[in-house]
């Protein structure tokens, strides 16, 4: 299952770094953070609760870049 | 500037008012140290405030922490004024970075402000506005002038003439009657139109549209991995290679070369170091530079459905063209009725009635030039036979219409043309009953697309298509096309086009330009698929990777030179920053470079990287 998220983070860099963050989440197949467009796309591995993984895809993010909000 | 980049901005007037006050004040000592703790905490004290989160987190590369590390590095080495600039310097790049892409990402949404707020419905006389998503298939709406069209329809009352220019980037505005199909996202010019409508919002042209160039940037080119990639190795790098720096020389000097060990001057270049070792200038300009491209050539009437795409565009070198509908205008005229052993009323009226069920350009033009009502319960037992024709009884009686194929399939004689055009034969009983010549039009632009395409180094050209062999041909020549490849099923257009993606070098890519119809395996593919023309033809949106709002296939040069351009931009942006920012590790590790230039290695770069970057969105001259 894939969903759309918008975000919100002020630099490119911290981009990268929320992007790795989620990929290293548990239940997250596959993450893409596009800063242009303030979006995160999150492909979820089979059987997860997107809300229970986001919830630890923004712990994550908000650990490597503690400015950056995620709106689910 | 909203309202953070407003208080950044007073911070940092303050923080130079306050830094020319202090160079005038004769102080020193404690006192000085003070006075200059003021611009600094005035300046940095958010960073330093992340930069204590960052180490609570374990993020020790965070940009923040390296740019604490080096100020309060610097401030202790008493040098006051280098590491206030250093902080304030850093606060006008990400000022400037968050303005420049904020306003980007401003002119881009403004580019595509096609999106409808309303709809007006009737209701006893007057109009109410509902929201385009209330309003089901096969609702009246009503179109004022000045007014954009919600949702996909036909135009059941009215006449008016559409601005298009935000969907194809063609100027020149169409005139629309009842009857006609209209897409959502013109602006009605003159009169009020009624629409009934044949989508919902969702499914319009105008949401497909706005789905698509918002979710574009998502597919990363490879250079954007790249840069993402590096960023992850650069900033550790410099970082340890600071560590040593600071360490490793004074201990040398210390321990072999007898010296006294010079901390201050190797822990200042150490510092320089951490200040260019933030990746901003690249990390930012390279999607930016993507962005502005997707943006520059949605302005012009191309959708780039990702940034992965505009870097295989600027590679190709093969293109190869659909024929009907891409090169030609796909308006045919029945231009004779040869050899009949009907009268020729009769003949077109078989036509006509046989392929009454196919939507093909080539059956509609049988229908207007037979001009009568097509009574579909005339015709029965329908069997299409792809690539040949098809086969139908029309008032019961067996009718054949199609290719020489068909003709042989049957078992049966035909007379070939001499004019170019595509020919429909025609069996009626089981024997033959004579062909109708059908020409079709070259588009105006067609030639001058083929020229423009070699002119910006497209190796070879090539046209495939289902049509007959001397049309192909005659076509071909017409337009100096390298290679012709006719009479061709649809899934023989994929076997050509495989086999020339065996040809090409590797670094080259192929292009597959057609209008898709029928050709949506083909657009999938080739290693970039172009639909032309393709608003309203939802298989083509999804199959292609790159979508011509109109069908002039001028746009095809012209969407190359702008992914050029852009791939141009971004390598200059790659090297340049790269470069500048190795030249300037290298220079202030010989301590010939201090901290100012440190600065222009962290800052200036980005800034001359991101203005570069933004000359993707002028696409007017290409």
């Amino acid at each position: 299952m894939k969903k759309n998220y918008k975000i919100e983070v002020d630099c490119a860099n911290c981009a990268n770094k929320m992007e790795e963050a989620a990929n290293r989440t548990e239940g997250v197949k596959q993450a893409t953070v596009n800063f242009m467009a303030l979006k995160m796309v999150v492909e979820f591995e089979d059987g997860c609760e997107p809300s229970a993984v986001m919830e630890e895809v923004r712990k994550n993010c908000k650990k490597v870049e503690d400015d950056c909000e995620i709106y689910f | 500037m909203n309202k953070k980049q407003k208080s950044v901005l007073f911070r940092i007037l303050a923080t130079v008012v306050l830094m020319a006050i202090l160079a005038l004040l004769p102080v020193s000592g404690y006192v000085r140290f003070g006075l200059f703790m003021i611009p600094y905490l005035v300046i940095g004290y958010d960073i330093l405030k992340k930069a204590a989160k960052g180490i609570w987190n374990r993020q020790v590369f965070d940009e923040n922490f390296l740019m604490a590390v080096a100020t309060v590095g610097a401030i202790l080495l008493g040098e006051y004024t280098e590491g206030v600039a250093v902080m304030l310097f850093y606060q006008i790049g990400e000022l400037f970075q968050s303005y420049a892409v904020g306003r980007s990402r401003k002119n881009i949404s403004e580019l595509m402000d096609i999106r409808p707020d309303y709809a007006n419905i009737e209701e006893n006389g007057t109009l109410r506005r509902v929201d385009p998503d209330e309003v089901e298939v096969g609702t009246v709406i009503v179109v004022q002038p000045g007014e954009k069209i919600p949702i996909d329809g036909v135009v059941t009352e009215g006449a008016s003439s559409l601005n298009t220019s935000a969907l194809t980037g063609e100027s020149v505005p169409r005139s629309v009657k009842a009857g006609e199909e209209v897409i959502s996202g013109c602006i009605n010019l003159s009169g009020v139109l009624k629409l009934r409508t044949t989508k919902e919002f969702g499914e319009s042209t105008v949401s497909k549209i706005l789905d698509l160039v918002e979710n574009a940037s998502s597919k990363k080119s490879r250079s954007e991995n790249f840069i993402s990639k590096f960023a992850r190795y650069y900033t550790p790098a410099v970082c340890y290679g600071a560590a040593a720096l600071a360490v490793l020389p004074p201990l040398v000097r210390l321990v072999f070369l007898d010296l006294s060990a010079d901390w201050g001057t190797w822990i200042y270049r150490a510092l320089t170091f951490l200040v260019i070792s933030c990746p901003c200038a690249l990390v930012i300009s390279i999607p930016l530079s993507f962005f502005a491209g997707i943006g520059g050539a949605s302005k012009q009437g191309v959708l780039v459905k990702g940034s992965n795409y505009l870097e295989a565009l600027s590679h190709a070198k093969y293109v190869v063209f659909d024929k009907t509908g891409t090169m030609t205008q796909g308006v045919f005229e029945v231009a004779g009725v040869h050899h009949n052993t009907l009268p020729e009323g009769r003949l077109l009226e078989y036509a006509a009635l046989a392929e009454s069920s196919s939507s093909h350009p080539i059956s509609k033009s049988l229908q207007r030039a037979y001009g009568g009502e097509i009574d579909r319960n005339r015709v029965t037992d329908v069997q299409e036979i792809g690539g040949e024709g098809v086969l139908a009884k029309v008032d019961g009686v067996p009718v054949a219409a199609g290719n020489g194929k068909l003709m042989r399939r049957l078992g049966l004689e035909y007379s070939e043309c001499r004019s170019v055009g595509t020919l429909v034969h025609l069996a009626v009983d089981g024997a033959y009953a004579g062909h109708i010549l059908i020409a079709d039009m070259l588009k105006p632009h067609a030639k001058d697309a083929i020229a423009a395409l070699k002119k910006c180094g497209v190796k070879k050209t090539v046209m495939l298509t289902g049509d007959a062999k001397n049309v192909a041909e005659h076509v071909a020549s017409e337009l100096a096309i390298d290679e012709v490849h006719a009479e061709l099923l649809p899934g023989d257009k994929v076997s050509q086009v495989e086999r020339l993606l065996g040809e090409k070098r590797s670094g080259e890519t192929l292009a597959f330009v057609g209008d898709g119809i029928n050709d949506a395996p083909v657009l999938s593919r080739a290693d970039i698929g172009i639909a032309m023309g393709a608003l309203g033809s939802d298989a083509a949106i999804e199959a292609a990777d790159v979508v011509l709002m109109d069908d002039d296939p001028l746009k095809i040069a012209k969407a190359i030179r702008l992914s050029r351009k852009c791939i141009r931009i971004v390598y200059e942006n790659i090297y340049f920053a790269i470069g500048v920012k190795l030249i300037c590790l290298l220079l202030g590790a010989l301590g010939i470079a201090n901290m100012w230039i440190a600065i222009f290695a962290d800052v200036g770069v980005m800034v001359l990287a991101v203005l570069n970057a933004i000359r993707v969105l002028f696409t007017k001259r290409l």
